[in-house]
């Protein structure tokens, strides 16, 4: 790969020793995919997670000294002293990691948002920017919806990309390689944000990796539909990308996104497909000890929708009701009373941390309910059932489902 | 009797050690962090240990965030492989590698599943893009 006099300075040792670590991972990224050169990123979004992996190496660049060179956001991990005061089965070690990642992060300079949705407040791509984002739903998004350029990033590189101000030019950055790989016909009905997680789960499922375009979606999806289409099929699957011709930015129609080329594959997705994919997910019923909203983060609309299913009403006392979303949209869901609403009918409104975080060990042998199959994925609580919002409010109001 | 085949270095360094062959993909969060031994059911390797071992496999899997943490905690208790040979390569397992600092090379010259059968003995020199396989004299 090409280097620049100054790049070829950095690995030799003549600046800080953190940045020429964030070099040599990106280096090494560039050889292995035969990249040309380094390649300027606006900005970056590293999926930090408060695990060792993650602690290591952020440890390692910001006690070398690096500090992020364009803007760099960052994923949930979880507010300890917040955690601490609601239960104390959370075990010191995890604790401490993840302690030390969120300071180490505010150490290297990233943007301290703690927010799996960089991309809506935090740090927001342009049309055609050169970017290296992390996380399931960021990647797709930015990629699709944006109609910005990144590859599937780990939090690691995406993070020393965020150092060097660079990122080695392969894969998605390359105009030929953001061709659809297969033709999705969506004869299915696609009513709400409850549908297009289902949407993603079986593409995911069904595409595994590959730029799937979807024809025949009837009408515009919402900015929360999108998301979670995203993250569910960068979750069951590896889709960096997708188009929706008509809907996502880069390609207008079908001939576009395949670049003139024949579609490889074909796939037709009906109800049935969604229903038999809601059904997996079906895993029990009866009596439920937790319900956890916000994976990825609620918007600002999915926090007023819950006020409004709760106004008036109360929880069951047997339920913990949780929310989660970004420090961002919690300060608005305060000035709107959303949040005051959400408690007090008895739920919590929690910030920077996310469902697969070591915060929530309490619930490990419990049973809850989400809207989202990534929080039954990740097993960390016995049994999850994956239904609509309104009906996870229902019951976490009977205390029961079904 | 040694073989030598050149191939691509992705990270560089040496490694050497007995081959171990995985012809499915490999996420090394499903390991135990402490023996190496593979506890993913179903896989191929199920219940085999890859400490210490030439690792040859197709590719990694899992989502970024398991896959580093995995084979950190491996390096971490001494027992990730001494070295990996790989088909595919993806960032992530680029990542993985660079971090706990094992040898990880590609494009091998003749297919690695030919090439090397589980129990040879394998030496990877990354740096000088060489892979030597012996075979077992018996």
């Amino acid at each position: 790969m090409y280097l620049t006099k100054l790049e070829e300075r950095i690995l030799r040792g003549e600046f800080a020793e953190g940045t020429q670590r964030a070099l040599e991972l990106l280096v090494a990224i560039g050889e292995a995919y035969d990249a040309e050169r380094m390649i300027p990123i606006a900005r970056a979004h590293a999926a930090s997670s408060g695990q060792e992996g993650d602690l290591y190496f952020v440890e390692l660049l910001a006690n070398g000294g690096a500090f992020c060179k364009v803007p760099t956001s960052t994923n949930p991990v979880y507010d300890i002293t917040y955690f601490h005061r609601k239960f104390d089965s959370i075990p010191k070690d995890e604790a401490e990691v993840a302690r030390r990642v969120m300071e180490a992060y505010k150490r290297v300079g990233a943007i301290l948002s703690w927010s799996c949705l960089p991309y809506l407040t935090e740090n927001i791509p342009l049309f055609g920017e050169t970017v290296a984002f992390s996380e399931s739903s960021a990647t797709p998004y930015v990629n699709s919806v944006i109609g910005a350029r990144t590859n599937r990033e780990a939090a690691q590189s995406a993070l020393a990309a965020g150092v060097i101000g660079k990122t080695p030019k392969y894969g998605l950055h390359i105009r030929e390689n953001r061709k659809g790989t297969c033709l999705l016909n969506v004869e299915a009905s696609l009513k709400d944000e409850f549908d297009y997680t289902l949407l993603g789960y079986y593409v995911g499922q069904q595409v595994g990796y590959g730029i799937p375009v979807l024809a025949g979606i009837a009408r515009q999806p919402t900015t929360e539909e999108l998301i979670n289409f995203c993250a569910m099929s960068n979750t069951t699957g590896a889709i960096s990308m997708f188009y929706m011709p008509g809907f996502t930015v880069e390609a207008a129609t079908l001939e576009e996104a395949f670049q003139g080329d024949v579609p490889k594959e074909r796939i037709t997705i009906t109800n049935q497909e969604l229903s038999q994919a809601h059904e997996e997910l079906q895993t029990t019923s009866g009596e439920i000890d937790f319900v956890m909203l916000g994976c990825p983060h609620y918007t600002l609309k999915q926090v007023e929708q819950v006020a409004r299913l709760l106004k008036g009403k109360k929880i069951h006392k047997d339920v913990s009701f949780w929310v989660c979303t970004s420090a961002t949209t919690k300060v608005l869901a305060e000035r709107n009373a959303y949040v005051n609403i959400i408690e007090k009918a008895g739920g919590h409104v929690v910030v920077d941390t996310c469902i697969d975080e070591p915060c929530w060990i309490a619930y490990k042998n419990k049973v809850g309910m989400t809207d989202s199959p990534k929080c039954a994925y990740y097993r960390r609580f016995r049994d999850v059932i994956v239904e609509r919002l309104p009906n996870c409010v229902e019951a976490a109001i009977k205390g029961k489902w079904g | 009797m040694e073989t030598t085949l050149k191939c691509h270095k992705i990270i560089g360094g040496y490694g050497e050690g007995e081959a171990l062959i995985s012809h499915e993909a490999i996420c090394f969060y499903l390991t135990d962090p402490k023996t190496g031994i593979v506890r993913e059911k179903n896989h191929e390797l199920a219940g085999k240990n890859i400490a210490n071992k030439v690792l040859v496999f197709p590719s990694g899997k899992a989502s970024s965030v398991v896959q580093i943490d995995g084979l950190y905690k491996l390096a971490v208790h001494n027992v990730a492989p001494k070295a990996m040979i790989v088909k595919d390569v993806e960032t992530v397992l680029i990542v993985s590698a660079f971090l706990v600092k094992i040898p990880l090379v590609d494009k091998l010259e003749q297919d690695p599943f030919e090439a090397i059968h589980t129990g040879d003995f394998v030496k990877v020199d990354a740096e000088k893009g060489i892979v030597r396989i012996s075979k077992p004299t018996s």
